[in-house]
């Protein structure tokens, strides 16, 4: 198990290194244009680390993945991503994930970042991309869907989720300095976390 | 004596703000900075920090200021990782930057406690430019 999520995190590194410029251009429009460039020097440092050690635990693998981010992003994408998959670690599972798993992960998930960035939804954050994911998932499993159903409608919440921060006016974070011309624009934590989301889903549909 | 760190995006920013605080100090307290991030570039070092809290002295407390987001938010993360003994002595400053800075390295030096020294940076009055 600890292989198989070890070979995902490789994915989504390369994902987010891939989309070093996508992410960073969409935070020149509206921040310090950095989010991209940050974030891939976290994950190249993080597949390093991921080449170079084998893990026994999922838990253990996601403490790495979020101790490295920490330590290497420099932006707040590091300590919000970073406290998201070190809560992660406290509580993932190592046996085959169930819905009700994935909603207790993506609430751990929620509570690390807004217990550092104390934003809620609509603010234009990566948060308006993940609380509706974490929405989709309960309602599936308030409506009995099956795992691969929940999992499509969940990827679907998150780009709408992602999508909506267009129309939305920063007021977390370095876009909210620029008030209503904040509006518009994609937000650049909403994109990552998006990016992040859909290869999670992506690579455990069966 | 209550000693100072000052966190932000920029090295410069940090060692400028350092230079103007040492300037005013009254008696030898520890004036130290994490600024930028571990490549030199703008942006926080959560390794920093954490190191700079962990060896610094807290006996009598130390202040934190630091500017912007990350800065914050890794500054709080880190702290949550010391002991809870050395936490509690560890506060973050409600002060501009320099203003907070340089308050603080007066106030510090003359002996004040932790909360005296917070108390004086976290004055409204320390922004005012006109009516000073």
């Amino acid at each position: 198990m600890a292989r198989k999520a070890k070979e995902l995190f490789i994915k989504t590194a390369d994902i987010i290194i891939e989309n070093k410029n996508y992410l960073t251009e969409l935070d020149a429009a509206i921040g310090d244009g950095d989010h991209g460039v940050n974030l891939a020097r976290g994950f190249n440092k993080l597949k390093e680390k991921l080449k170079a050690e084998s893990f026994e635990s999922r838990s253990e693998l996601f403490k790495l993945t979020a101790m490295t981010l920490i330590s290497n992003v420099g932006g707040a994408s590091g300590p919000l991503y970073g406290t998201a998959f070190l809560n992660i670690s406290k509580v993932i599972s190592e046996n085959e994930l169930s819905l009700d798993d994935l909603i207790d992960i993506s609430e751990e998930a929620i509570a690390g970042i807004q217990k550092r960035g104390k934003a809620e939804a609509g603010e234009k954050t990566m948060l308006d991309t993940i609380i509706p994911a974490a929405e989709s998932l309960k309602n599936s499993r308030a409506n009995n869907l099956d795992l691969n159903t929940a999992l499509n409608n969940c990827l679907q919440a998150a780009a709408e989720g992602m999508e909506n921060t267009i129309e939305m006016q920063a007021t977390k974070g370095r876009a909210s300095y620029l008030g209503e011309r904040s509006i518009g624009h994609q937000d650049p934590g909403a994109t990552s976390a998006y990016l992040m989301i859909k290869t999670f889903i992506e690579n455990s549909l069966k | 004596m209550v000693n100072i760190l000052i966190i932000s995006h920029s090295f410069k920013i940090a060692e400028g703000t350092k230079e103007l605080a040492e300037e005013m100090k009254q008696a030898d307290i520890d004036i130290q900075i994490a600024g930028g991030t571990s490549g030199g570039k703008l942006g926080t070092d959560a390794d920093l920090i954490r190191q700079k809290l962990e060896n610094m002295d807290s006996e009598d407390g130390i202040v934190v200021l630091a500017d912007l987001g990350s800065a914050v938010m890794s500054f709080n993360m880190v702290k949550e990782w010391l002991p809870e003994a050395k936490q509690k002595k560890i506060k973050l400053a409600d002060a501009p930057l320099v203003e907070g800075a340089v308050l603080g390295a007066v106030e510090a030096s003359l002996g004040k406690t932790l909360d005296e020294v917070l108390a004086a940076i976290e004055k409204k009055s320390i922004i005012n430019k006109n009516n000073f």
